[in-house]
């Protein structure tokens, strides 16, 4: 190894040891380009290759020596460290937390295998680059580029090619032939059109999606639960002030049927609670016969934005925050939009309480839950 | 000098009543407890909140805000106010628990309001820590994060971090909802419910972190920080070595 890159050494001082080694690497071009100095296609001179300085263990034999123990070192360690993960696996308790400084705790077999595996990889990858660079040949090469537009002749040739398939196809003469190509690859997207269409118009008898969006399982009469815990809720139960993340009772049943992850997600609600004289205007209901009852307002969960579940309701400003992208909407004032993304209010639901004195809802909301989307029309 | 009188008055105080201060919700208070709260209130708070609790263009009104109000907002330093801001921040207490009891002796006194709640009404040995995990991802976690390390709000407030909440701080301020924070009552959220998130939240703070590095358990933006910086700038060190002509 080393007489090798010795014999590269000593004749990369000189242009004339160029093409020993770059006639069979560089191509052609070096090889015209060989005699006296190198000039580059476009007819420039080349800049003139940097002096090669051989490394230590080119020239120094004890340097080699050293750098093929180092890289040896290096993959007997790697060999250690599989063993050692291996025993680690078998014999570190996998309960056992210890303290690290700076870390903290972690537990011990985490950290062990983790360590043993991943150093023992890394010092594979780093013997064989440091093998590389110190004892592998280090033959400078000079590998010139050329133009990428072909010869002439070569274009020339190509377009003649052409020409005669054209002749020869008959794709000239034989209009009836073109034409019915022509349409047949023109209606080639209505497959893929015919398919898609799918996604926005539905059959008859089904809901439109934008329907499937509108209603959820909010009824008239339907009694509000919280979540979590499904008991219903009368209004002393919540102090002004107060908030409860609420489901429809009937979302129970939705469960034990069909799994209730699109209903949940559709009639998730929240009740707020404020001093009715707090409340600057709602979404609905007359004078007499509010949405709210007695202070106590419900709004859907959803963000309008993009549908994050929200109940970050800030009591003090009556504000309830979006954490995803800050909209932020005023409870007290119609859910209106104050900041933020959102473009349309949370939907506000109309409640009252029935003939023993629990809260239900008085119909769905009046407004699509959830993002916005074209087919809303709002 | 304000907290200088306060320091004497709590001192005068607790030299004459030092009782212990375990209170019952719907206990009732001592009239020398209500008498000494009213002297401890006129002096450290009625300048902010009013000399009968009523509030002022500064600071809300105390009536209502009951015992489990005041118990929070003075046992976690968080009052008396440090400086006027978007928010009370906690710091160690000025006043000492008899003291607290005495000032929520009186704001109780003067209207109804949440109380403190019992040793037994804390005490979660047999709470069921699902219930208590699956209410915390359903009222708590979205401002207190699912780790319970709290999170922004908007206009300067935050939510503050759980990690050194104990079980009375975090029993009082649910049926307190201090600051930005609503209102969970015992109407929706049953006292063994609460013991039940007292119980996750306590194992939350109990928990260890198997893989080290917790990075805050603030989730992909200190975790995308560091490897971005930590991860990214270790590769690219080692790419510079790769290229590194060997001497």
């Amino acid at each position: 190894m080393s007489d090798l890159t010795t014999t590269n050494t000593g004749a990369a001082d000189g242009d004339h040891g160029h093409h020993g080694h770059d006639g069979a690497t560089a191509g052609e071009h070096a090889e015209h380009a060989e005699h006296t100095e190198l000039v580059l296609p476009n007819g420039r001179p080349a800049p003139a290759p940097l002096p090669h300085e051989p490394r230590r263990a080119d020239i120094d034999p004890t340097a080699a020596k050293r750098a093929e123990r180092q890289v040896s070192i290096m993959f007997t360690l790697a060999i250690l460290l599989f063993l050692l993960f291996v025993v680690a696996y078998a014999a570190v308790d996998k309960t056992t937390v210890i303290a690290l400084p700076a870390i903290g705790t972690m537990s011990a077999s985490n950290l062990t295998l983790g360590v043993t595996f991943g150093l023992a990889i890394f010092l594979i990858g780093a013997g064989a680059i440091h093998w590389a660079k110190k004892l592998m040949p280090d033959v400078e090469v000079v590998q010139l580029r050329h133009d990428l537009v072909s010869e002439p002749q070569d274009r020339a040739e190509a377009l003649e090619i052409f020409d005669a398939g054209a002749v020869d196809s008959g794709f000239g003469q034989r209009r009836i032939i073109r034409r019915t190509l022509i349409a047949a690859m023109a209606l080639f997207p209505i497959p893929l059109v015919v398919i898609l269409r799918d996604l926005w118009v539905t059959p008859p008898d089904s809901p439109t999606p934008s329907a499937l969006l509108k209603e959820t399982i909010w009824t008239k009469g339907e009694r509000i639960v919280t979540d979590g815990s499904y008991q219903p809720i009368r209004p002393e139960d919540i102090p002004v002030g107060g908030l409860v993340n609420v489901v429809p009772a009937s979302l129970l049943e939705v469960e034990e049927t069909e799994g209730n992850l699109n209903a949940r997600a559709k009639a998730s609600s929240i009740i707020v609670r404020m001093r009715p004289e707090e409340i600057r205007s709602q979404q609905g209901g007359t004078p007499e016969e509010p949405w709210d009852y007695q202070g106590i307002l419900v709004f859907s969960k959803i963000c309008t934005h993009v549908g994050c579940p929200i109940s970050l309701y800030q009591k003090r400003t009556h504000q309830l925050l979006c954490p995803c992208h800050q909209s932020t909407f005023d409870l007290a004032d119609s859910a209106k939009v104050v900041f933020g993304p959102a473009a349309r209010p949370m939907p506000q639901l109309a409640v009252t309480v029935d003939s023993e004195g629990y809260l239900v809802a008085r119909g769905d909301f009046q407004s699509h839950i959830g993002p916005s989307f074209w087919e809303q029309g709002s | 000098m304000l907290l200088l009188a306060l320091l004497g008055t709590g001192v005068i105080y607790a030299a004459v009543d030092s009782g212990t201060s375990a209170q019952a919700a719907d206990q009732k208070w001592s009239e020398a407890q209500i008498e000494g709260g009213k002297k401890l209130f006129a002096e450290g708070c009625s300048s902010c909140h009013g000399l009968n609790a009523q509030g002022s263009a500064i600071a809300p009104t105390l009536l209502g805000a009951g015992a489990a109000g005041v118990d929070f907002q003075v046992g976690t330093g968080r009052m008396p106010l440090a400086a006027p801001g978007a928010q009370a921040v906690a710091k160690p207490p000025v006043y000492s628990q008899t003291e607290i009891d005495a000032l929520a002796a009186y704001v109780s006194s003067l209207a109804p309001g949440p109380g403190v709640p019992t040793a037994e009404q804390l005490d979660i040995a047999t709470a069921d820590l699902a219930t208590g995990g699956e209410l915390f991802r359903t009222n708590c976690a979205q401002c207190h994060s699912f780790a319970g390390k709290g999170g922004a709000l908007s206009d300067g407030t935050a939510a503050p971090s759980l990690m050194d909440a104990t079980p009375r701080q975090i029993y009082t301020a649910m049926v307190s909802g201090p600051q930005s924070m609503p209102i969970f009552g015992n109407g929706t959220i049953t006292v063994e419910e609460k013991q039940t998130i007292i119980k996750w939240i306590a194992g939350l703070q109990a928990d260890d972190n198997p893989g080290g590095l917790a990075l805050g358990r603030l989730g992909p933006v200190t975790e995308g920080l560091f490897v971005w910086l930590i991860g990214l700038g270790a590769l690219i060190l080692v790419a510079i070595w790769i290229g590194v002509k060997a001497k």
